[in-house]
């Protein structure tokens, strides 16, 4: 029987492109499902009662909630195409600490657009200490998961189409910051999972400013 | 052996109590580094510079933070007497409601504890609500794991801590009268075996959580 895989979710969200990629990653067909998140559509609160939000999988009429649960979840079912998980027990753990860690970056991208004066400069600074610890634990590395694109490349790469919208608001420069991050996005892009799966920097850019407009952000 | 598991960690955390647990099931010996959270360890912050959290679990000198990610990790490096499901699914919904529980209910009790006269109905409202919706999960079994404990029964051993300690903040947040499921599975997993050793004597865990909270709050 073949898998039904249903994605529902907002183009816009690095948090749903993290599946995408895992999907893609993982040559799977699925049927996308373009949210309006102030809209709710019924299956989406159906499939997502507790927390109504995006991205949620829908394998075989069963709802998966939670981006990275759901990556893993990809990852252990089509266990035998692109691992995304290390097979060591010691480095999957590591991969999933830093994927929980690079979380935070939802929060802080969002006060840094959100807000201004001495809040944004604290969302900032918090922004770019995030992303210079993540730089750290890239090192030298091709990927985070050493020679092969991995969990934890997943869970960061989407937040690179981002940077754009977060420079322009924040008035910074992530390439200054951290150079090898920017490197290893652009590395990753070349990848056509990835490439595929995230969205012109130019139109989150766009998306920024009509939610700015809309919450009333001057 | 023995000398090459550590875990850091403190009694009064049921962070590292979970790990404990763990243990305990999976009958794994190790050496038992009691932190003093008020002047942690250079070995601990050495550890875990991120966070700089107990507890940390360190096996042939490698260190691993954050409880759930060091359950996951033991689970797979000792194969026998797993705790997380077999199932991808069910292993997707143990993380998830895990991370509810982490993520919603902790911050929500928190919250209450906390709140002014005029937020703390509201506030309580919200716990009771997440409560009731993790309630549901356990849908007639005896506990989240089934049969025996499992990850999602561990993860939860803050809301049984919660239980056995609420009294000692004068609040009855779970109400057995409201939470009579909860109440009773909290009941089952007090007295398991491997939590019965594990959990810190009943009147030592009021006490720390008293003084705690009247050092954050002032007498109550």
């Amino acid at each position: 029987m073949a898998d039904e895989i249903i994605l529902l979710d907002l183009w816009a969200s690095m948090l749903g492109m993290r599946v995408r990629v895992a999907l893609a990653e993982k040559g799977l067909k699925y049927e996308y499902r373009e949210q309006d998140l102030r809209n709710k559509s019924p299956l989406l609160l159906e499939m997502n009662p507790v927390h109504k939000k995006i991205p949620v999988l829908i394998h075989n009429g069963k709802p998966i909630c939670e981006s990275l649960i759901i990556v893993q979840y990809i990852d252990e079912v089509w266990y035998n195409k692109s691992p995304l998980l290390p097979s060591d027990p010691y480095q999957r753990a590591q991969a999933r600490f830093w994927a929980d860690y690079t979380d935070k970056l939802y929060e802080l991208g969002r006060q840094l657009w959100l807000t201004k004066g001495e809040e944004q400069e604290t969302a900032k600074k918090g922004f770019m200490e995030c992303l210079k610890l993540l730089e750290g634990e890239l090192g030298d590395k091709p990927y985070f998961g050493g020679q092969n694109f991995g969990f934890l490349d997943v869970a960061l790469v989407t937040f690179s189409c981002w940077f754009f919208a977060y420079e322009s608001f924040g008035n910074f420069s992530v390439e200054a910051e951290c150079p090898k991050l920017v490197a290893w996005s652009k590395r990753c892009m070349e990848k056509e999972s990835v490439s595929s799966s995230l969205e012109d920097p130019l139109k989150i850019h766009g998306f920024v400013i009509m939610m700015r407009k809309e919450l009333g952000v001057e | 052996m023995a000398e090459e598991v550590k875990l850091f960690g403190s009694w009064a955390s049921p962070y590292t109590s979970r790990v404990k647990v763990v243990l305990k099931l999976k009958g794994i010996e190790y050496e038992n580094v009691e932190e003093d959270l008020s002047n942690k360890s250079p070995l601990l912050l050495k550890y875990n510079p991120i966070h700089k959290k107990v507890p940390v679990f360190l096996h042939h000198g490698k260190p691993i933070a954050e409880s759930l990610i060091i359950i996951e990790y033991i689970d797979e490096t000792w194969k026998h007497n797993p705790i997380l499901p077999i199932d991808p699914y069910d292993r997707a919904m143990a993380r998830f409601w895990a991370k509810f529980i982490d993520e919603k209910i902790q911050p929500a009790v928190w919250k209450t504890l906390l709140a002014g006269e005029n937020e703390r109905e509201a506030a309580i409202e919200e716990a009771h609500q997440l409560l009731k919706t993790l309630e549901r999960e356990l849908n007639g079994k005896k506990f989240f794991g089934g049969e025996s404990l499992g990850f999602l029964d561990v993860a939860g051993n803050v809301v049984v801590w919660l239980e056995v300690s609420q009294e000692a903040l004068g609040m009855n947040l779970l109400d057995k009268e409201k939470f009579p499921i909860l109440h009773e599975w909290c009941q089952r997993v007090l007295d398991d075996d491997a939590f019965k050793q594990v959990m810190p004597p009943k009147e030592k865990l009021l006490a720390f959580t008293r003084a705690r909270f009247e050092a954050f709050l002032g007498p109550k």
